[in-house]
């Protein structure tokens, strides 16, 4: 495994090279600093680290949620530094699924509905949307959860509610942020199950966790400490 | 940078819906202010159509048909006229004007302290006297108040000129006589002058008094009572022409001094409702505009608040690819929704205010359907001003910070 690469045939999904982010001061904090970083297509990668340590920040650099204020981004290919913010938040839809600690699932609305949302600001036709999020509940083991409203699903099956979301527009990079910190042990081992079906199948998959037993289960892991990304054995 | 991929239109307003069904409770009451408002608006112009057509109908049945022509009574108030007679053709002279639809003259009697009595006999105790008014019209008087017979018939031009000793008894006269039939020819007497009585009269549209009084051909009052001059000319015109007629009728009746005599006629129907229009209006638009700006503020405050309860909502948005114009678009259509379903029912709930309160009043509602339609309109046409600002604002807020509210 290489952290970086250039001039591939098909360009790694993730490709950071000397990318920081500081907030002004006063005092100046360098959340992230001179990262370099490379995610091959069908990588499960973990970015482990303590609180603090810059790994949300990381996140949402990763996720196009934040610009880095130096360094370049590229994401399957393209230099996304300089977008528009419109067009980052198209290619944000596209490209990245989102998946996050509290679930963030909109209650009164079915999980086909919520599964449906993220391809909603993409064009795609209602019929297609339908048929599109029943597969991806299909993946996830839940189809027979189609029509439940997601406050009667047990934690574990919101998260894989909220994965489905996140597959459903087929992205390049499935990117979750602490997806076991609101689990008990057996969701935490079903839904780590799900990312490891997942990856097998082809999926790229970013795991930013505190939790060294998530990490474990990646291929390939990552630590971040004060901004400075390293990489750790397996 | 121009969107390669946008929302489509169903879709916006979708979404909108869910977000607003989602909370029901919180829906009505944010409609609340709205829905007073609009309420208010269409029950109150409603209710002003209402009322002013009620008023135009009255004048146009009756009163807006009616001129009257006075002379002499004014001078003195027993009856008895001085320098300004009328004529006793002033009923036919006004008649032959074009728009007139009947004529009649009519005068007060005064039989010299002779009582009126149904028997002939003299009582000294007067316990069988009735006080009862005598008048005197011609035959075209009848047909220019309205007159209803309940038994019998009028008298005509020939009792008239030959000066026959006939009456109609007003309805409450006839009562207290204690006569309600005319087939027998029943007599009454005024003073020791024995009359026949050939009809009773039952309702008229003015000159109420005739119903309490001794009703004599004016030519018989003349003859026998020396009356000097009618003192009044009843016309009932076509519709639309009492204007006419009240410019020409002091001519007709009086070509030498028409100034002298005084011509009553309707006010302008149109003028008058048009008085009673705008003060309605001015006051109850004022307060339906109140209200409307309260709901207005209502649904910009509890948009607002909804942003804020929402912004989880907004973020995870954010992060599936929507753009903070699609963040701000789904809020503005949220707010016109929920000010358009507000105008909705406010529309249907002024509709039925007028509608209830014309039944209690026994009017007939008059509103124009064109407030009902535009109502809904005027209640998004809230929405969308109250709800940008809060739109604004939820389209500004970061997706990161509003992912990182667990």
């Amino acid at each position: 495994m290489t952290t970086t690469s250039d001039a591939s045939p098909s360009p790694p999904v993730v490709e950071m090279v000397g990318v920081g982010r500081s907030f002004p001061g006063p005092p100046q904090v360098h959340a992230v600093r001179d990262v370099d970083l490379a995610i091959d297509r069908g990588e499960y990668l973990s970015i482990v680290g303590p609180s603090g340590s810059g790994k949300s920040t990381l996140l949402h650099l990763l996720g196009l949620l934040d610009r880095p204020t130096h360094g370049t981004y590229r994401l399957d290919g393209v230099d996304v530094s300089e977008l528009s913010e419109a067009h980052r938040a198209e290619l944000r839809g596209e490209r990245i699924g989102f998946v996050f600690q509290a679930f963030h699932l909109l209650p009164h609305r079915s999980v086909l509905e919520n599964v449906g949302l993220s391809m909603l600001y993409q064009r795609v036709p209602r019929r297609e949307r339908v048929q599109r999020s029943r597969d991806a509940l299909e993946r996830v083991g839940l189809a027979h959860r189609v029509d439940f409203d997601p406050g009667t699903l047990s934690g574990g099956e919101r998260q894989r509610v909220a994965i489905a979301r996140a597959l459903v527009g087929e992205p390049s990079l499935l990117l979750a942020d602490e997806p076991t910190g609101n689990l008990d042990s057996d969701n935490v081992e079903a839904v780590l199950d799900l990312f490891d079906k997942l990856h097998t199948e082809g999926i790229t998959v970013a795991v930013i966790t505190h939790d060294d037993h998530v990490s474990a289960r990646a291929g390939r892991r990552v630590r971040i400490t004060d901004g400075t990304l390293s990489e750790a054995a397996v | 940078m121009k969107m390669r991929r946008r929302l489509t239109l169903r879709d916006l307003v979708d979404e909108a819906l869910s977000g607003v069904a989602a909370r029901p409770s919180r829906l009505a009451l944010t409609t609340l202010g709205t829905v007073i408002g609009v309420a208010a608006l269409v029950s109150t112009i409603g209710l002003g159509q209402t009322a002013s057509g009620q008023i135009s109908d009255r004048f146009d049945a009756t009163s807006a048909t009616r001129v009257v022509v006075e002379a002499g009574e004014r001078d003195s108030p027993d009856g008895a006229v001085q320098a300004t007679e009328l004529p006793w053709d002033a009923a036919d002279r006004v008649a032959r004007l074009s728009g007139v639809a009947s004529a009649g003259t009519f005068a007060r009697v005064a039989v010299g302290g002779a009582n009126v009595r149904g028997v002939p006999i003299n009582d000294p105790s007067g316990s069988i006297d009735h006080d009862i008014p005598v008048t005197a019209v011609t035959e075209g008087l009848f047909d220019a108040v309205n007159g209803v017979l309940s038994t019998g018939r009028f008298f005509d031009s020939g009792h008239d000129e030959r000066g026959n000793a006939v009456v109609v008894l007003g309805r409450y006269a006839a009562e207290r006589l204690g006569i309600n039939r005319v087939d027998a020819q029943p007599s009454i007497f005024i003073g020791d002058r024995p009359f026949t009585v050939v009809g009773i009269l039952d309702t008229v549209s003015h000159r109420s008094e005739l119903l309490d009084s001794a009703i004599l051909p004016m030519g018989t009052a003349e003859s026998l009572y020396g009356l000097q001059a009618p003192a009044a000319v009843e016309i009932r015109t076509e519709l639309g022409a009492a204007q006419l007629i009240g410019s020409q009728a002091a001519l007709a009746v009086a070509p030498n001094s028409p100034e002298l005599l005084s011509v009553e006629v309707p006010p302008r129907p149109g003028s008058l409702r048009d008085d009673v229009s705008t003060d309605i209006n001015a006051l109850f638009l004022a307060l339906g505009g109140l209200a409307l700006l309260v709901g207005g503020l209502g649904i910009a405050n509890i948009t607002l608040l909804s942003v804020m309860e929402r912004i989880s909502e907004i973020g995870l948005r954010r992060s599936v690819g929507a753009s903070s114009k699609h963040i701000a678009g789904q809020f503005i259509v949220e707010s016109v929704v929920i000010g358009f379903l507000g105008g909705l029912i406010g529309a249907a709930a002024g509709v039925l205010a007028t509608v209830g309160v014309s039944v209690v009043q026994d009017w007939t509602p008059l509103l124009d359907y064109r407030l009902a339609v535009l109502a809904p309109f005027l209640g998004a046409a809230i929405g969308l001003l109250a709800g940008t600002y809060p739109a604004w604002r939820a389209s500004t807020i970061e997706p990161i910070t509003a992912l990182r509210t667990n």
